[in-house]
């Protein structure tokens, strides 16, 4: 179970640019939920990730994950349980390593960095059958920079190696925005296999309204730093496109403009 | 022919140094300057240990530690003070011209009859027409030595996570380590090389100098460059030897420099103009990405 609690965020205090995007905001999220976000622009979703993530902290409240209040535990030490994806390819991987270097960085997750060798060849063969399953040949292509990979092949990647080492938690922001469609259709597949198989605590944002109906058992709107929308399984499987598109033309009449 | 001695001699006891730098400038992509007071630091504690009458083998592996606790420092100023990069090294290397009069008493230490790696029994015995090559002799073990360890450490788990330091830094947070830890770990191997690199030339020109390390970093990175820049197209020669040659290089460069009738006063002049071009030449002038350690 994860939990906000209360949560107060203000970015700037006391400038020209204060912006408050949270005020008292709640949320939580039992084990094993798969839940999609969408909402607007600006409406604090990548917010409420890095204080998840530890990236930033919160003014006032807490951040609770299986009873443990974790609110002052710092960024890295969160990522022992979590796994993170991001909407730039370029985040999740390193671009001068090698494929399988990159791989061995990520599988050595939560073990010793020693002066032993960093890459374990008798792994080899477990990385080509992960990087079978993804489907665009990774596996031919170990010996290569990843820095020299396409779009879709990097974010793969990226979530294998998100994913590689036993976590609980998975959050994924916007990780299909900067593909195109068919290397997003790929990836998207890609990790709703892996949150079913690893059974994944999951929050993925996504701009994509058809993933966010389609995937996950958990769907929530967010707006200027409040939840709009909550709905769960049985709800959420009613839910369908109008819907979602209504509640955005009402926000849109609310602000006064387009989204 | 000794002007070419001269090159070698001098290009590979600042290699030793470029490879500290290297570890910074490429592989941390972190400015440090701390560099220009650890090398007169080895060359202090070198200076100091020999005539106190330590191992001049020893000496070398003590001056190395010296180097690794000025990184450290600069590190945890760096790090975890919030000072930025360069201010932390420019004030470690402050603090270190007087620490290093401390160290060795005065500006100017000489240790001309002191037994050296350079100067000892042993190589006394090398046969009359070998006798000129003795420096070298002795530098290019070391060298090498210094670069497999560099290689090496490079491809283990330790040195995996110090190589994405500069290469992504956010991801090294996403494998639970701390991305912090590991920048004062990478400048206090480089800092330690950068002293090794001051003692040696301290056995070798058989002195101690407050003001051996000016300039240091300027020349180290001058030599990083070229030689990555140089050797570029060569897949298959490996990072460390690439800033190697590139030291020698460089020390060719000044030679011809002087050579060609530029005053041994403008040194330092030149260096500065040749980094210059050198930027302005390669279209990034920072990092060139790492493709390959092997
Ligand atoms: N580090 C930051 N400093 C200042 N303002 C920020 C920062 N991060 C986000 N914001 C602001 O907070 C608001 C919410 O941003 P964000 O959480 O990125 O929204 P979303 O991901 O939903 O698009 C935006 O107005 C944004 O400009
Ligand atoms: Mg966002």
């Amino acid at each position: 179970m994860l939990k906000l609690e209360n949560i107060n965020k203000c970015y700037n205090p006391g400038t020209v640019n204060e912006n408050t995007i949270f005020q008292d905001f709640n949320l939580s999220i039992p084990s094993g939920q798969f839940m999609t976000i969408i909402g607007s622009n600006g409406s604090g979703k990548t917010s409420m990730l890095n204080l998840i993530c530890g990236n930033i902290k919160p003014d006032q409240g807490k951040i609770v994950m299986d009873e443990e209040n974790m609110t002052n535990m710092s960024e890295h030490a969160r990522y022992k349980r979590m796994g993170r994806v991001f909407q730039d390819p370029a985040a999740g991987t390193c671009p001068s390593m090698t494929l399988l270097e990159n791989l061995s960085l990520a599988d050595n997750k939560n073990k010793a960095w020693n002066l032993t060798k960093a890459v374990n060849n008798q792994r080899i063969e477990f990385y080509q059958e992960k990087l079978k399953r993804v489907g665009l040949g990774l596996e031919n292509k170990l010996d290569e920079i990843v820095g020299s990979f396409s779009g879709g092949e990097r974010q793969a990647v990226a979530l294998l190696m998100a994913t590689i080492t036993p976590i609980d938690y998975l959050i994924l922001d916007e990780h299909t925005a900067a593909l195109d469609p068919k290397a997003a259709e790929t990836i998207m597949q890609l990790t709703a296999e892996i949150i079913e198989e690893q059974n994944l605590t999951t929050l993925m944002v996504t701009h994509n309204l058809k993933y966010a109906l389609e995937y996950g058992d958990r769907l929530i709107m967010m707006h200027k730093g409040e939840i709009l929308l909550d709905a769960f399984d049985q709800e959420k499987s009613q839910l369908i496109l109008n819907d979602l598109l209504n509640k955005f033309f009402e926000i849109s009449i609310e602000v006064g403009n387009a989204i | 022919m000794t002007i070419l001695i001269g090159i070698f001699e001098q290009g590979l006891i600042y290699a030793v140094m470029a490879l500290g730098l290297y570890i910074t400038y490429v592989i941390l992509d972190l400015p440090d300057l701390t560099v220009d007071g650890s090398f007169p630091l080895g060359s202090a504690v070198c200076v100091a240990l020999i005539i106190a009458g330590v191992n001049p083998v020893l000496s070398l592996i003590i001056s190395f530690f010296a180097g690794v606790v000025a990184g450290i420092i600069t590190g945890i100023i760096h790090v975890k003070l919030g000072i930025r990069d360069l201010i932390s090294g420019i004030i470690v290397m402050t603090g270190l011209y007087t620490i290093n009069l401390l160290i060795a008493g005065k500006s100017n230490v000489p240790i001309f009859e002191a037994t050296t790696i350079f100067n000892n029994d042993l190589l006394k015995q090398l046969p009359e027409s070998f006798k000129q090559y003795r420096v070298l002799l002795v530098l290019i073990p070391i060298v090498i030595l210094c670069k497999i360890a560099l290689n090496r450490y490079l491809h283990t788990k330790s040195g995996l996570l110090l190589r994405s330091v500069g290469d992504n830094q956010n991801l090294i947070t996403t494998m639970a380590k701390d991305p912090g830890n590991m920048k004062i770990l990478g400048l206090a191997l480089a800092n330690g090389l950068v002293a090794l690199s001051g003692a040696i030339l301290a056995q070798q020109q058989r002195f101690f100098e407050a003001s051996q390390g000016t300039g240091t970093m300027v020349m180290g990175l001058a030599s990083v460059i070229i030689g990555i820049r140089l050797f570029a197209k060569i897949k298959l020669m490996s990072f460390p030897m690439k800033v190697i040659l590139g030291s020698i290089v460089y020390k060719a460069i000044v030679a011809a420099a002087i050579a060609l009738g530029l005053s041994a006063n403008s040194l330092k002049l030149i260096t500065a103009i040749l980094l210059l071009i050198i930027l302005l030449i390669s279209e990034h002038g920072k990092k060139e990405k790492v493709q390959q350690y092997d």
